[in-house]
């Protein structure tokens, strides 16, 4: 298991040394670092002094090991736009992006896998066949035109929800929420659903084929032959079966609904990380998208490593193919 | 010479010949595939066919701006069926035009993904050993992040334009070609015909491009397919985002993106219907591709 474990992490490590490195190469490397740290705006006098603390005087190894330097300590910058440390100011934002992460996360477990598995018991009936064409859609149409139908319907159209924005928010365990304030709430609804949908039918998708697998195996039939009433059968023979693949990708797609939500937060004007990264970009903010890409990297696999090691440990066989190859 | 026919043996189709009647049976992948075929044509055909040439300032008149569907132009008298835009621009021409940046960016991207995909991954496959596992490991790491945080690092640093989107498609997908290539490689260079290419003394580019890539075919296709519609996909929301292909150059992503803040106030028309014109393109391709995999996946033959 230590091994596993040191060898996981070593990846983990490995994937976020070389996106530094291409953040780095990006920024130092291919444009001129004067033009994409320094302020525009800035007189000669402050151009010299930033050059020198970011040590852009010295060789390019000089200037990346100043670069990881700072970064370990938590400083990447300080925004042109706010004046203050650019990591400041997306951990400001982050509560909202995890927030809409989560409550899109859960409404995509809530409502796919009872769909899915419908979809799996019926794959021939109308409704089986609604849910798979639905899915197809929800997984090649593009995010951003699904969010802009929901507010053409919802918001424009029938006017029952609002277009944009968070909403009122209120003080949750020492952080800003919407979900708890009814207007916070209204506010939620339509991009959760918005960044909900891709994962949505991807669980749909999966929940439905193992279902059909699952259904077909002598235990459910023997459950079926016993008595048991249907719904028994469905809820505990079936759908503890079908869970094991399927928490699996919620795990896995848990952190790229980070990376998904900038589309769904610029479409919706909510104010998260992700918009602040699509500001950041049209307003030249560039400390600001080096700090959020950094953020965002180690987010992303954090998660992975997480997941890994706790499937890891539900499931052995994982580790020991691990070890051999 | 019928008589000669008359005693042939029972004729055998070729490979080709088999996918594209195979293919046919089915009729909705049928529907998608010639959808596909007219909106290229469409696309390839728009500065002959368009009503206007949507970037020509001298065709514009500000008067005609933002008419729903259907409205004639004051100036001219030409019908603006699908409306027009701010700027008094034709929606219709405005999409031909459009499509035909989509499709150019999505299709040179794939053509070049899979180019260097397939020689990564017949490269990997073929030598194996430190080198494939070099390669793999590169290839695991890229997937584990999502193809679109990937191109927003790419064009937040190399800024707006078509080829810059271009590199960065191409950057996000070749490892998806190299992981089927080498993946399908590595089962085929086990069999003995490549043995026997080896004992014959050919050189290792020969027998690898010429002997194991034609046998890594079929996933390729299939992949390819599901690509480029997502191809199209990332290009339209890269330039929604606003750092996707320059404002001289739009494509359907941009169209979108420009009638988006007027979506509010009701005039839905310059959204939408380059938002249509995206859908049904993504639509058609991924029938095609649905029954590709179906045709192609050796595990459904007889």
């Amino acid at each position: 298991m230590i091994v596993y474990l040191v060898r996981r992490l070593g990846q983990s490590l490995l994937a976020i040394m070389a996106m530094a490195v291409l953040v780095f190469a990006g920024v130092y490397a291919i444009g001129n670092p004067v033009d994409v740290l320094i302020n525009p705006e800035a007189t000669q006098a402050e151009i010299a002094a930033t050059m020198q603390r970011l040590g852009l005087d010295r060789p390019l190894y000089e200037q990346f090991g100043i670069f990881v330097k700072n970064a370990l300590q938590g400083d990447l910058g300080s925004s042109f736009v706010y004046g203050r440390p650019a990591l400041d100011i997306i951990l400001e934002r982050l509560p909202a992006t995890m927030e809409l992460a989560l409550v899109a996360l859960v409404l995509s477990v809530a409502i796919g896998i009872p769909l899915g598995v419908w979809a799996g018991l019926r794959p021939d009936s109308i409704a089986g066949r609604t849910i798979m064409g639905g899915s197809i859609l929800g997984f090649s149409l593009p995010n951003f035109w699904q969010g802009m139908l929901l507010i053409l319907v919802f918001a424009v159209i029938l006017g029952w929800l609002p277009a944009g924005g968070r909403g009122e928010t209120t003080e949750f365990l020492g952080l800003q929420v919407s979900f708890l304030t009814w207007d916070g709430l209204t506010h939620l609804i339509l991009p959760a659903i918005n960044l909900a949908l891709f994962k949505m039918s991807l669980i749909i998708r999966l929940a439905r084929a193992n279902t059909r697998e699952v259904s077909l195996q002598d235990y459910v039939k023997f459950a079926r032959a016993k008595g048991l009433s249907g719904r028994r059968v469905v809820m505990v023979h079936i759908l503890k079966n079908i869970m094991i693949p399927v928490v699996t990708i919620i795990g896995l797609e848990l952190g790229s609904m980070v990376a998904f939500a900038i589309v769904t937060e610029t479409v919706f004007a909510w104010p998260g990380m992700g918009k602040l990264l699509i500001d950041s970009i049209n307003l030249l903010d560039r400390p600001v998208i080096v700090a959020y890409l950094m953020l965002t990297v180690l987010i992303i696999v954090s998660i992975n490593l997480l997941v890994d090691v706790i499937y890891s440990l539900l499931d052995p066989r994982i580790r020991l193919s691990e070890m051999k190859g | 010479m019928s008589q000669i026919t008359a005693n042939a043996p029972v004729r055998v189709d070729s490979p080709a010949r088999r996918i594209l009647r195979q293919f046919m049976e089915d009729p909705v992948a049928v529907i998608g595939l010639i959808l596909f075929v007219v909106i290229a044509a469409l696309a390839i055909a728009a500065p002959w066919i368009a009503p206007q040439n949507p970037y020509d300032l001298t065709q514009l008149d500000i008067m005609d701006s933002a008419l729903p569907p259907g409205e004639v132009s004051f100036g001219t008298g030409q019908t603006y069926w699908l409306g027009t835009d701010r700027q008094g621009r034709d929606m219709l021409s405005g999409i031909l035009y459009g499509l035909r940046i989509s499709l150019l960016v999505a299709s040179v991207s794939l053509g070049l993904a899979i180019t260097i995909g397939t020689i990564v991954g017949v490269t990997a496959a073929y030598f194996g050993g430190r080198l494939d596992s070099f390669i793999m490991r590169i290839v695991d790491l890229q997937l584990s992040f999502p193809a679109i945080l990937i191109a927003l690092i790419l064009l937040a640093l190399l800024g707006r334009g078509v080829d810059k989107v271009i590199l960065a498609l191409v950057i996000v997908q070749w490892a998806y070609y190299a992981r089927t290539v080498r993946s399908s490689a590595i089962v085929e260079r086990r069999k003995d015909y490549i043995d026997a290419a080896r004992c014959l003394a050919l050189s290792d580019r020969r027998i690898m491009f010429r002997h194991l890539l034609p046998n890594c075919v079929p996933p390729l296709i299939v992949v390819a397919t599901v690509q480029i519609a997502q191809a199209i996909a990332l290009e339209a929301t890269l330039s929604f985002l606003g750092v996707g292909v320059p404002i001289t150059e739009p494509s359907l992503g941009l169209l979108i993106a420009n009638g988006y803040d007027y979506l509010l106030s009701g005039v839905y028309w310059i959204s939408l219907f380059p938002g249509i014109a995206l859908v049904v393109t993504i639509v058609a391709i991924n029938l095609v591709g649905d029954r590709l995999r179906d045709v192609l996946n050796p595990r459904l033959q007889k």
